[in-house]
């Protein structure tokens, strides 16, 4: 290690300012006088006024870092200058302080004020890199203020400076694994976070804390999958990991129904025994169950989401999709990712070796997914001899009857490689072959017989044992090989190879009976001048001849061991000696020599011919684990799939109805709005959480969708809660409480129609006068109905516009009075306060509104419990919806049943129409399994029945979910209802409005759209609106209670613009309705369906004419 | 996950050490210097060796050994891919990746470390972002940091991590607006003894180099997209438009940067531009040998193919060679049994070829194989496969850009098996 100028840190003297000194060298004399004061140069620059000199100083101890030499005493100067004004001077006291904190503790305390300042700066950048440094030093003493800082930097506004925070989890734990719970406690906020900038690192740090934690991955399932592509490279390979893992836990195997088929045909030809049994076993399984398999929606999304990620130009994350494919999707699919991991192998080699690794093993389970690209695993003479050997491996797995013609051509290049063990490698791949393929057997056979004349001793040993092993397989067949051998010991002077001829012919001397004396004879003759391990193979002959075929050979074994006894090798005269003992029968022999012949010609077992990657997939695949094919510290394990599916809806989220449509069917209109995500509804909020002010008609709508899916979460766990209790006390209401539920309800019912208004609170105040009727009230009557969707909007609009005033103080507020209110119970909250708070307006101040996104998001971790408990019932999403009556109380014989859309994408199948229907039992009886049948549908229509219901007590009303497909039209769905006793006929019709769901678009992607929908698709209604539908909200009110649409924004004034898509074709209808002087408007629809779009123009005038 | 980091000379030496949690001592690299005793050659070092208490992870590039030391379970490629990306923005910052430079660079290179890792994963790996936290050393700034004693720190707060395109830097300024954009196509083939194909395939990529000033975005189109078979793209093209319109649209970092690499559907043909024929004869009976290869254009399109370099590693057996090139200049190196003949531009009329005899060691049997011939070239102005861009549009900015698209076809791992 010379010292360069730049190196030259280790200089004694004092007065060196910056310039390169020479001349001290530490190893010449001296030692002990420079040693001593050998840094007091450094300490004094390090004390200096001037940061050029404090600079160089640091400079020059950072490479005496960098090259391992201990630095530790400089610790008191260095650390003084923790608050130096020069940025590069603190980074690199930063760097020392780090490396050496852990051995000068009580020293590294005194930087610890500097960066609890640092914490509170205004600037984000040094808030975060303040928390960095802090949770690098390994201090145990500091660990309650790592604790708070990271604490204060989870809530951070700055996304920045939260994922520093997700970052300090890990460097905590390893620190003082005491503080997992409170640290969980921050996983578990930080995982709620919508940003991009924090999942990858929160994932990380759950990935090291806490991953057995699973059930803190459920709410957030679908926003992970939905940010996937937009986090950064690192962050997916980490997110993909543990979503296998998850997925693995939640979802049942897809390929359950097809194991049973596929496998046992494969199996027929190529299956060894270890498959059978697991086959056995999945067979088992699958035959046990018999259900036709229905994918789960989430375990879909995974799949879709990640499947872009293997264009990703880094191979960690290419990796990580293919094993996710591997080890969750259908047989059918993973073919996908051959073509992408086939693309790494033109990678560095490093990157080769570990995908070949991992190739290799998929080879195995999945053959016909790597054969269209044999040939790029065909071996180069300039690859590394690993990569030739790991490519080997794949083109044997890839070996089958089409292409094994082909293989064993390329196989013959190999053999004449210069590279022997490479040589060797292939001679024990063509003996595989011929072992998995019994048509070439022959050829193999022949072809490595010839190479027994090869040169190269390790080529001829290895052509021997991979022969050797092949004739053990079926020695009856190749006596023609063996007498073959026989004759190559004339002419085969490698000492290996001859003694393996000579084995082989002693092992199966009974298949060739008149050659093997013979070739005793001719070795008998040459014996003095073998070579000792054919000597020994020689003796070995001789033995077993003797035991089979005395008679010949009695004379030339005698002559045999009479020579080996005078041997000068004392190893084979022992043998000779041990042999005639064993053999020759005398009085002194005893026992053993009975059971020579089992000694010598007992049946040895076969070699088994198979990949050493063989299994290796019980490792998840692209792990450090698989590679080294043992289990690795902190490997977690890829568990089995599960037999019965766990409760999916522990994942729902409850975003907003629009949300989960666009994300799911619709994605493909709507490109990037946020960044690059085609996850239009979950990184909405990304956007407004990001404290970057956006464009301003975005901003509205991201903050509004952030409100709303905050909001529903509490909304949802409170709804099932009343989804029973509602309908018991439908008739006995009036009571307050009942009354103030009700409303809350509505309230946060509006949000779901997404379209924020302005509209004054003297109308607010009408519509609670309404609320009290309606609550009062019967249900079901239209006319209500449609003032209740009315008040809905209006009060939405209210709460969030009243927030804006008082929003800063409602959330000191809330967040004092969470903490007492954790314990009561997460339903008061959602009751009391939250609806002063959670649609958080439009804020131009970043500050608050992301506290109180953040703060939302605590809530949402509060109602976690109570809704994952909740069963998945789904009650109309607000009290807008129009009842219809499928059976009347006379005709039902005391049974009543009423249905209504309740406009929610239907829970396993997103093209069926979700029907809400809600029976009660009027008779005083109980009625017993109410369940659906014989469904007569038209062609195309499908019905997803509920659930039977087992019985319902007199009086009581049940509320159940089922999905139609109505395939666009409006023809009736006609079943039978069926009770114990009873069937009846019944029939539902939809109207038009309801088979479609709401679409968001922006303007431009509206008019883009519109502009392709012309001619035959357009429809044009004139129509004169009625007084009282001549404001903005009531007509809006109007057309969204005719048909399940989304409104899009508009520039114009007096122009409404709407759309959905059809549930099932999903084609777009886009409605138009441009409102001119006085009563006129101009109503125009744009489909595809032009049937639809004709019944909704008239659907929708008369809403608008009422 | 990556606890530390040795970087390790050809001749063994550690010189540098990093570590982003508790110290490793250095003499966890024990295993490593053994597994590499153990394989012959440099590359034949497993990238992933097991020790007791650690696992080491290696890549092997420039003649340095960058090794990782982690603890846990961490997907090997996760590791491999992080180590290359520290080479490559070594290269980026100092021109070439070397020890010496690494030396002349301590203190650079340990504050990019720095950021690149916390707590062994993965921080700021993208060179925009890098190059604004700590400025890349140049003459100009040496000599300015000298006088002045700023820094290479930057000194404003990097905000391009903050924002949704983390890839570019903020506040990008240039006189002079320009785009290219390169598309290199590379071939990679195994030709068989008798000249046919055995295997080949066009795998391409278009680097970039983008100096525009403020926040473009580009739209680049192509003739012919269908041809791209399997691509693979720099995070910031928009996947969703290229899957719907098959149209790369994207926002570029600053600078160089590798936009996409494809590959070329495999049904179509490969043309292959040259051919090689050759003569190479060991004789059993005498220590002497003939060697004579021609190689010749085919498929050329009407171009020159240029740059042509064969490399054969020759048997063991071969003492010497005494050859005559037509054109260019060989050497056969007798120790590595290497030979190079580097011939340069093909000219159609007058083929290259390089004659002569070996001298094979006296006594050994005549080897078992003939050498592999490798070879290098490069055609202008031609992708092979047919690739065109169609046109490059910017939108986001006002000023008029100089845009310019050049072709290049080279060969890849071009082998003729003899």
């Amino acid at each position: 290690m010379a010292a360069s100028p730049a190196y030259g840190e280790e200089k004694g003297g004092s007065s060196s300012l910056g310039e390169p000194e020479y001349g001290h060298d530490p190893a010449s004399g001296g030692i002990f006088a420079s040693d001593y004061k050998r840094h007091d140069d450094l300490k004094e620059m390090l004390d200096s006024n001037k940061d050029s000199l404090k600079l160089e100083a640091m400079k020059r101890i950072v490479a005496m870092i960098a090259r391992g030499k201990n630095a530790s005493d400089l610790f008191p100067a260095v650390v003084k200058n923790v608050a130096c004004k020069n940025i590069e001077v603190k980074k690199l006291v930063y760097v020392y302080l780090v490396r050496y904190a852990e051995e000068q503790q009580d020293l590294a305390l005194l930087s610890i004020s500097t960066f609890q300042r640092g914490l509170k700066d205004p600037n984000q950048l040094i808030r975060a890199s303040a928390l960095r440094v802090l949770s690098s030093i390994r201090v145990p003493i500091i660990v309650p203020i790592m604790m708070l800082a990271i604490k204060e930097a989870a809530s951070d506004m700055s996304p920045y400076v939260r994922k520093t925070a997700a970052h300090a989890i890990p460097k905590l734990y390893s620190l003082d694994s005491d503080q997992k719970d409170q640290l969980i406690e921050v996983i578990e906020k930080l995982l709620a976070d919508k940003t991009t900038l924090v999942a990858g690192s929160v994932v990380m740090a759950f990935e090291e804390v806490c991953p057995e934690r699973i059930d803190l991955i459920h709410k957030n399932y679908r926003k992970l999958c939905n940010l996937l592509i937009d986090v950064e490279e690192w962050g997916q390979v980490v997110i993909i990991n543990m979503l296998t893992r998850y997925a693995r836990t939640q979802f049942l195997s897809p390929n359950q129904n097809e194991s049973l088929l596929e496998e046992s045909a494969e199996k027929a030809f190529y299956g060894s025994e270890e498959e059978d049994t697991k086959d056995a076993k999945a067979e088992a399984a699958s035959l046990a169950k018999r259900k036709p398999y229905v994918m789960d929606p989430d375990h879909r999304l995974l799949l879709r989401n990640t499947k872009p990620l293997l264009q990703s130009r880094n191979a960690a994350v290419v990796m990580a999709v293919a094993q996710l494919y591997f080890h969750l999707a259908p047989k059918a699919e993973v073919g996908v990712i051959a073509k992408a991991l086939v693309r790494l192998l033109r990678s560095h080699s490093e990157v080769q070796y570990v995908v070949l690794q991992n190739v290799a093993t998929m080879s195995i389970k999945r053959r016909g997914m790597f054969e269209p690209y044999l040939k790029s695993f065909y071996i180069r003479s300039t690859d590394p001899t690993q990569i030739k050997i790991l490519k080997l491996e794949v083109l044997t797995n890839l070996a089958n009857e089409t292409n094994i013609s082909t293989i064993l051509r390329e196989f013959q290049t190999y053999i004449r490689s210069m590279d022997k063990d490479f040589v060797a490698a292939t001679i024990q791949a063509i003996g595989r072959c011929a072992t998995n393929i019994g048509k070439v057997r022959d050829t193999c056979l022949n072809g490595l017989v010839q190479l027994l004349s090869n040169r190269d001793e390790l080529v001829v040993a290895e052509s021997v044992v991979v022969i050797k092993k092949l004739l053990q397989m079926q020695p009856a067949q190749h006596s023609e090989i063996i007498k073959h051998m026989a004759k190559l010991t004339d002419n085969i002077q490698v000492p290996m190879a001859r003694a393996s001829i000579l084995w082989l012919i002693g092992e199966y001397c009974e298949h060739v009976p008149k050659i093997a004396p013979d070739v005793l004879r001719k070795m008998a003759k040459s014996f003095t001048n073998e070579e000792d391990i054919v000597k020994l193979q020689v003796i070995n002959l001789a033995a077993k001849l003797y035991l089979t075929n005395s008679k010949q050979s009695k004379l030339l074994t005698q002559y045999v061991l009479n020579l080996a006894k005078y041997d000068q090798n004392y190893d084979i005269r022992d043998r000779a000696r041990f042999i005639r003992q064993l053999i020759v029968p005398t009085e002194k022999s005893g026992a053993l020599n009975k059971y020579a012949k089992k000694l010598f010609l007992a049946q040895k077992p076969a070699p088994i011919l198979e990949s050493s990657f063989k299994d290796r997939d019980h490792f998840q695949l692209g792990s450090l684990s698989h590679l080294l094919n043992a289990k690795a510290v902190g490997y977690q394990e890829l568990p089995d799939w599960p037999d019965e599916a766990p409760d999916p809806s522990v994942r729902n989220v409850e975003v907003p109805e629009w949300t989960k449509c666009t994300s799911r069917e619709k994605r493909k209109d709507k490109v990037e709005k946020p960044f690059y995500s085609d996850s239009e509804g979950e990184s909405g909020p990304t956007e407004s959480a990001d404290s970057e002010p956006e464009s301003d008609s975005e901003e509205s709508g991201s903050s509004s969708s952030s409100g709303t899916s905050s909001s529903s979460s509490e909304e949802e766990d409170e709804e099932e809660e009343e989804g029973g209790s509602e309908e018991q006390s439908e008739d006995k209401e009036g009571e307050e409480e009942e009354e103030e539920k009700r409303k809350k309800k509505k309230e946060k019912g509006g949000p779901r129609k997404a379209s924020p208004r302005s509209v004054g609170s003297e109308e607010e105040e009408e519509a609670e006068g309404k609320k009290v009727k309606k609550a009062a009230g019967p249900q079901g009557k239209k006319g209500h109905a449609e003032s209740s969707s009315e008040e809905a909007s209006a009060s939405e609009s209210s709460s969030s516009g009243s927030d804006s005033g008082t929003e800063a103080p409602t959330v000191v507020e809330a967040k004092r009075r969470k903490i007492p209110s954790s314990k009561a119970g997460p339903k008061e909250i959602s009751l009391l306060d939250l609806d002063d708070f959670t649609p958080p307006p439009p804020q131009p101040v970043p500050s608050s509104s992301i506290i109180s996104t953040s703060l939302v998001t605590d809530l949402e971790g509060l109602t976690l419990t109570d809704t994952s408990l909740a069963p998945a019932l789904l009650s109309p999403a607000f009290g807008a919806v129009r009842t219809y009556e499928l059976l009347h109380r006379m005709a039902g014989e005391g049974l009543s049943v009423e249905y209504c859309f309740s406009r929610r994408p239907f829970p396993g199948d997103p093209h069926m129409v979700a029907v809400q229907i809600q029976i009660s039992n009027n008779t005083d009886a109980e009625v017993k399994s109410l369940r659906v049948s014989e469904p007569k549908l038209l062609a195309g229509m499908r019905i997803q029945e509920f659930p039977e219901i087992e019985s319902l007590a007199p009086g009581d009303t049940a509320s159940v979910v089922m999905g139609i497909d109505f395939c666009d039209s409006t023809q009736a769905a006609n079943f039978q209802l069926c009770t114990h006793t009873r069937h009846f006929y019944v029939s539902i019709q939809p109207p038009v409005g309801e088979l479609m769901a709401p679409v968001f678009m922006s303007e431009n992607e509206f008019r883009k759209e519109q502009g392709k929908l012309t001619g035959m698709s357009e429809i044009t209604e004139k129509l004169t609106l009625p007084e009282k539908c001549r404001s903005d909200h009531a007509i809006v009110q109007q057309v969204t209670s005719a048909a399940n649409v989304g409104r899009v924004p508009c520039g114009a004034d007096n122009e409404y613009r709407f759309a959905a898509k059809t549930v099932t074709s999903g084609s777009l209808v886009l409605i138009t309705l441009e409102w001119r002087e006085g009563a006129a408007a101009q109503l125009t629809v744009n489909s595809e369906k032009m049937v639809i779009g004709t019944m909704l123009v008239k659907d929708i005038i008369q809403a608008l004419a009422q | 996950m990556i606890h530390s980091l040795f970087l390790i000379n050809a001749s063994g030496d550690i010189f540098l050490e990093k570590h982003w949690k508790s110290v490793v001592s250095r003499s966890v690299c024990d295993y490593f210097f053994e597994a590499q005793e153990r394989a012959s050659e440099a590359e034949n070092v497993p990238p992933v060796i097991s020790t007791p208490h650690h696992y080491l992870l290696s890549v092997y590039r420039h003649k340095i050994f960058f090794v990782a030391v982690i603890q846990t379970e961490v997907p090997p490629l996760f590791v491999i891919e992080f180590l290359h990306r520290v080479v490559d923005t070594f290269q980026d910052y100092f021109g070439v990746c070397s020890e010496v430079m690494i030396k002349d660079n301590v203190v650079v290179v340990y504050e990019v470390l720095e950021e690149m890792l916390d707590n062994g994963f993965p921080l700021a790996t993208e060179s925009n972002i890098l190059k604004e936290l700590i400025k890349p050393p140049t003459i100009l700034r040496t000599v300015v940091n000298t006088i002045t004693g700023s820094t290479n720190v930057g000194d404003q707060l990097p905000t391009g991590q903050l924002s949704v395109v983390p890839w570019r830097r903020t506040g990008v300024k240039y006189t002079n607006n320009e785009a290219y954009f390169d598309v290199i196509e590379e071939i990679d083939a195994i030709i068989d003894k008798s000249g046919s194909t055995i295997t080949a395939e066009i795998q391409g990529v278009i680097d970039a180099c983008v100096k525009l000033t403020g926040m473009p975005d580009l739209t680049l189109s192509f003739m012919n997209p269908r041809l791209l078979d399997d691509v693979s793209f720099h995070p910031c093209v928009r996947f969703k438009r290229w899957e719907s319109e098959r149209i790369l649209s994207f926002i570029p970092p600053d600078g160089n940067f590798r936009l996409l690499s494809y590959h070329v559907s495999a049904q179509n043909l490969v043309a292959i531009p040259v051919y090689v024929k050759h003569n190479i004869n060991f004789r059993d009976s005498s220590s002497l040998g003939r060697f004579e290869i021609t190689v010749g254009p085919k498929q050329t399109m009407g171009k020159t193919v240029e740059g042509v370099m064969v490399t054969s590693q020759m048997p063991k057996g071969v003492l010497n060679m005494s050859l005559t090139p037509s054109q260019g200049t060989h050497i056969f190196d007798p120790v590595t049994k290497l030979l190079t003949w580097d011939v340069g531009k093909i000219n159609p009329q007058k083929l290259p070829s390089l004659k002569g005899s070996m001298n094979l060691q006296a006594g050994t049997s005549k080897p078992d194989e003939n050498p592999t011939i490798n070879l290098q070239f490069k055609i202008q102005q031609l992708a092979i496969s047919g690739l065109k861009v169609n046109r490059l549009d910017m939108y986001g900015e006002k000023y008029k850009p100089f845009k310019g698209i050049k072709y290049m076809t080279k060969a890849g791992k071009f082998q003729v098996r003899t």
